[in-house]
């Protein structure tokens, strides 16, 4: 742990590298949280599937606001 | 470097999603259970069966039992949510990292999942807390839902620009008083929004103040243990990643 290593280290990250990854990404995360969260509770992309029973517990004691 | 940070983060946030299971598992269902049994005692609109408690809105849905709801239902939201916010937090850090007061990525990562924790849940809760099953109408669970959305957008953005603030001031007022400037700047915001925001109070008369207590204080209890795994071991991970590829950018 040498202060070479952390002066470099602590250079922020290019924008050019970083905002690809923060749109992409950021999309994928909330489609999954859309997914665990929402999905056949608030609104309902998907129909006929439990999803809603299986995932009941976890999105009560998660926070999310449910029937 | 942007992308192994994003591996770490989804990785850190699937271990802390497990812990937060346990965690939930042992001190939210009891409250659950007891809401549950509350609601199917005072059925109105909705039941979770007669029988087996099994939750039911739509009548032909196939049941899903109540062991199944509070074991492997209950693990896949915790991990598949705490991989979903383990993976924006790594990418919130991968552009956040460096541009702020001398930090290490441990303490970055720290704080970044204290300011998470107020932002996304805890002042949003203050507003609109949690609801236990039997409470709440089903009728306005769209309205509710939209609120509480704008109440965490307003309250996520209110975080991002006091930060924002404090920082472009730390350089002239110093790190602390510039600090001060954004966490007043951030409790000003939400408080508005507070007030602006409608309330919403659907408690049905009779539902027991202890049991919503301590379904409440188990679902913060739940998040804040999701989000401190997820910044305690992302921050690790990422600490070792950005060793171990000093000069990768």
């Amino acid at each position: 742990m040498t202060d070479t290593v952390f002066e470099t280290t602590r250079q922020p990250l290019p924008l050019r590298e970083t905002l690809p990854w923060i749109v992409l990404g950021g999309l994928l995360m909330l489609t999954l949280v859309y997914f665990v969260g929402v999905e056949e509770g608030a609104m309902s992309l998907l129909s006929g599937l439990p999803i809603h029973e299986f995932l009941h517990d976890g999105r009560h004691l998660i926070g999310i606001p449910c029937h | 470097m942007v992308g192994r940070l994003f591996l770490r983060g989804l990785l850190a946030g699937a271990l802390a999603g497990f812990i937060a299971f346990g965690f939930a598992r042992t001190f939210g269902e009891p409250a659950l259970d007891q809401a549950i049994a509350f609601e199917a005692t005072h059925s109105g609109g909705h039941s979770h069966g007669e029988t087996d408690l099994a939750h039911d809105h739509a009548g032909q849905a196939p049941e899903v039992s109540r062991a199944t709801q509070a074991g492997i239902g209950l693990m896949t939201v915790t991990v598949l949510f705490g991989v979903a916010l383990g993976g924006l937090l790594s990418l919130v850090f991968a552009f956040v990292y460096g541009r702020m007061p001398a930090i290490g990525p441990r303490g970055t990562a720290a704080l970044l999942a204290l300011a998470a924790f107020l932002s996304v849940n805890l002042v949003p809760a203050i507003k609109y807390p949690p609801a236990p099953p039997g409470v709440g109408d089903p009728d306005t669970i769209g309205f509710r839902t939209v609120v509480y959305l704008v109440m965490v957008l307003v309250s996520i953005g209110a975080m991002a620009s006091s930060v924002s603030v404090s920082r472009s001031l730390m350089a002239r007022i110093g790190v602390w008083n510039g600090a001060l400037v954004g966490a007043a700047l951030f409790v000003i915001v939400v408080a508005v929004a507070h007030v602006l925001l409608p309330d919403i109070n659907d408690v049905p008369t009779n539902f027991p103040a202890a049991v919503l207590w301590d379904f409440r204080v188990a679902v913060l209890s739940v998040q804040l243990v999701l989000w401190a795994g997820i910044g305690l071991i992302f921050g690790t991970l990422a600490k070792r990643a950005m060793a171990s590829s000093p000069v990768a950018h």
